[in-house]
């Protein structure tokens, strides 16, 4: 008897809220796969966001903040269920930043996170279905939908004068979507769309693709794909046989190795990807600079996913998702005092003190309706086998 | 007169290049596997795994070159590096016949035990190639991409479609012509091919006249690991060098064996072509092509595409089932499954 009653004093003492405890969170990306180029600085980035609140030693009355990573691999749906499973169950992670493509983000979504009842925020996934899925108000995303993706580029092809184009993307919810967006927002602006065909990541040879992509013609090739795969083999094709030479990029194909394994070829394609206008990205590069990590596609959005979930820790005073999961679009949004990339340890002191803080970040976080990215992209073209940027839409 | 031209360059540039390019790389992958079943009577299905394992050391051995710079730009450095390559997958094929199938030779095993246990040779090679080298996407050509490029060829002519030749193109096509000389030669005029076709042929006449048997099974081995590396290599250059490409390959090899006679080395190539033509042939979209030979959209908007690209690996299947239908023996009448 005497011996239950400690153990249940021990069990009580346990599951009180402990001053200056360990909280976990994971963070879930695709380390193998068809965007593995782009993850480890997107991890970098999520990372350097739990570093400055823990250095800072205001969060949570002087709480640490640990990362566990897991593999969302991108492409295969088990593979990340299973991780985030392990992450919740083994690992204890409180809130998982991530996944990072949109097919393993719906299916971790659906298998894992609202059957925990455990917050998402994923820094890249697009697809327009996560808009309107059913999440229990625990799923979140830094980056826009691509349906506003899609009116952009269409915007883009108008202004330079593109009258017809062909659309290859590649065979998951992200290209299907995408290319659907795409299409109807060409059309809408008059533009003709001569063909819409999906290729499979992996082959050897995108040859036949290509064929019958040049077949259909268009002034530009339009490449809905990942750049360490199919959307790469595409356009190597392409040049290959002589179909295409301007190719037309959504997010999914902006990173340094694509037109550095291409060559000079690619120089003159452009295309877009989710950057944010502001003092917030200068004030992030420099960080990132500094903590030694390229601020990559998305590393953006990575530091900006992880700093909401602390901060609405902190503003919430608890890390049980669904009791903080009400508090991220208070942070996010106006009103309250504005908090920039390297300010964590600032907005953190507001909240403790019960003020209000309105998280603008690295990406200009603005979240709208289910809990997503207003969005403002970036106009990019390849010069000199590098991405650099045009202006913002 | 330019319609007509436009239309030839067309298909010639989608689908008799590639074709030429990858029916070569068809051709040696059937012709080792025609080899095995010709003088050791089975299906061996490691063979994808071996054409991978020879390339994956022609792969570190040219990156071992290119790292103290030796090359023979214009030409691909892989080329030099095949010995390496060949050596090893020879090595390989030797010791997996010494420590597995000379047991069950000596068992008397029937050839769906060999069936089976080819199978498992092919998941020990892989695992051991993703062990060694990893499952990733490798690029290994270098020297000159192009023997002619496709804006090139619409300057120096005036037409207004492109004919694009690589020169992992180029080389492939000469250098199975070459290889395939040197194996008919082989087979034909030397003594020791001589006796492997009378081993083929028939095992208790050859034995009876003093052929030795263990001779002939190690020289066949050799021959077939040297064929699936050269295979190996060339589809690397062409495309690129993926370990789940290259057990993919599997199902066109067998099909080109089986199409032109498994156990027939004249059957192997011309099957191996056959496969190739149709796989693109099949696939491509004549929208194009039709629009230069009758006018423009006289047949409509569609793209004239028989089968969509996603559907190419159907093609082998239907192939292989008509002719299992129609002509159980192949074109070249080998031998039945």
């Amino acid at each position: 008897m005497k011996k239950s009653i400690a153990l249940a004093t021990a069990a009580a003492l346990f599951a009180a809220p402990a001053m200056a405890e360990t909280v976990k969170l994971g963070v879930l990306l695709g380390f193998t796969g068809p965007i593995e180029s782009l993850t480890p600085d997107m991890a970098a980035g999520a990372e350097m966001a739990m570093a400055e609140a823990s250095a800072s030693g205001k969060f949570m009355g002087g709480s640490k903040i640990e990362s566990v990573r897991g593999d969302s691999t991108c492409v295969d749906a088990a593979a990340a269920t299973a991780t985030a499973e392990r992450l919740i169950t083994s690992d204890k992670v409180v809130a998982i930043m991530g996944a990072d493509c949109s097919g393993v983000t719906t299916a971790v979504l659906q298998n894992v996170a609202t059957a925990k009842g455990v917050v998402m925020i994923s820094p890249s996934a697009t697809s327009p279905a996560l808009s309107t899925i059913e999440d229990n108000g625990l799923f979140f995303r830094t980056s826009p939908s691509d349906a506003r993706q899609g009116q952009v580029l269409a915007e883009i092809l108008k202004e330079k004068g593109v009258k017809s184009a062909a659309i290859s993307y590649t065979n998951n919810d992200y290209g299907k979507g995408l290319a659907d967006s795409i299409q109807s927002n060409f059309e809408a602006v008059g533009g003709k769309v001569t063909i819409s065909a999906s290729h499979e990541d992996g082959k050897g040879d995108y040859g036949a693709e290509v064929g019958a992509l040049a077949q259909a013609g268009g002034d530009v090739l339009i490449v809905a794909g990942y750049l360490d795969q199919g959307g790469k083999g595409i356009i190597q094709a392409s040049l290959d046989a002589g179909a295409f030479d301007t190719f037309v990029l959504p997010d999914g194909m902006i990173g340094d190795s694509l037109p550095e394994a291409i060559g000079s070829d690619l120089d003159g394609s452009y295309g877009t990807l989710p950057a944010a206008q502001g003092d917030g990205v200068a004030m992030f590069e420099k960080l990132a600079g500094a903590a030694g990590f390229n601020p990559g596609p998305y590393a953006p959005q990575s530091y900006d996913a992880a700093a909401l979930m602390i901060l609405a820790m902190q503003a919430a005073g608890s890390t049980d998702s669904n009791t903080f999961k009400a508090k991220i679009m208070d942070v996010a949004n106006a009103p309250g005092e504005k908090i920039n990339p390297g300010e964590l340890g600032k907005a953190l002191e507001i909240l403790a003190a019960g003020g209000d803080v309105d998280y603008v970040g690295a990406s200009d976080v603005e979240l709208i309706g289910p809990g997503e990215s207003a969005g403002s992209f970036q106009e990019v073209v390849v010069k000199n086998k590098k991405i650099t940027p045009v202006q913002f839409r | 007169m330019d319609a007509v031209l436009n239309a030839l360059v067309l298909i010639g540039n989608y689908i008799v290049v590639p074709g030429l390019a990858y029916g070569s790389q068809l051709a040696l992958g059937a012709l080792g596997v025609t080899m095995i079943y010709a003088v050791l009577r089975f299906s061996n299905f490691g063979h994808g795994e071996i054409m991978s394992f020879g390339t994956m050391l022609v792969i570190m051995a040219t990156f071992a070159m290119q790292d103290v710079g030796i090359s023979i730009s214009p030409l691909p450095t892989a080329l030099l590096a095949l010995p390496v390559g060949i050596l090893g997958a020879v090595g390989l094929c030797l010791l997996i016949d010494r420590y597995v199938y000379k047991f069950y030779r000596q068992q008397r095993a029937s050839p769906v035990i060999y069936l089976i246990v080819s199978i498992g040779t092919m998941f020990i090679i892989g695992g051991l190639i993703r062990f060694i080298i990893g499952p990733k996407d490798r690029n290994f050509a270098d020297g000159e991409r192009f023997i002619m490029k496709a804006s090139a060829f619409k300057a120096n002519t005036g037409l207004a479609e492109g004919l694009a030749i690589k020169t992992a193109q180029g080389v492939t096509v000469l250098t199975t012509f070459v290889v395939v000389g040197l194996v008919f030669w082989f087979l034909n005029y030397t003594r020791t091919g001589k006796s492997m076709r009378a081993f083929a042929d028939n095992e208790d006449l050859a034995l009876l006249s003093g052929i030795d048997p263990d001779r002939v099974v190690r020289i066949t081995w050799i021959i077939t690991a040297v064929l699936a590396t050269i295979a190996g290599t060339l589809y690397g250059l062409d495309k690129s060098y993926k370990p789940l490409v290259y057990m993919h390959l599997l199902l066109p090899i067998f099909a080109s064996a089986i199409v032109g006679g498994v156990g027939n080395p004249l059957g192997a190539i011309a099957g191996g072509f056959v496969i190739a033509f149709s796989e693109l042939a099949i696939t491509f979209a004549y929208k194009k092509v039709a629009a230069y030979l009758i006018g423009d959209g006289v047949l409509g908007d569609g793209l004239l595409q028989l089968l969509s690209t996603d559907y190419k690996f159907a093609v082998s299947f239907m192939i292989l089932v008509i002719v299992l239908l129609v002509k159980p023996t192949g074109i070249f009448s080998g031998k039945t499954l």
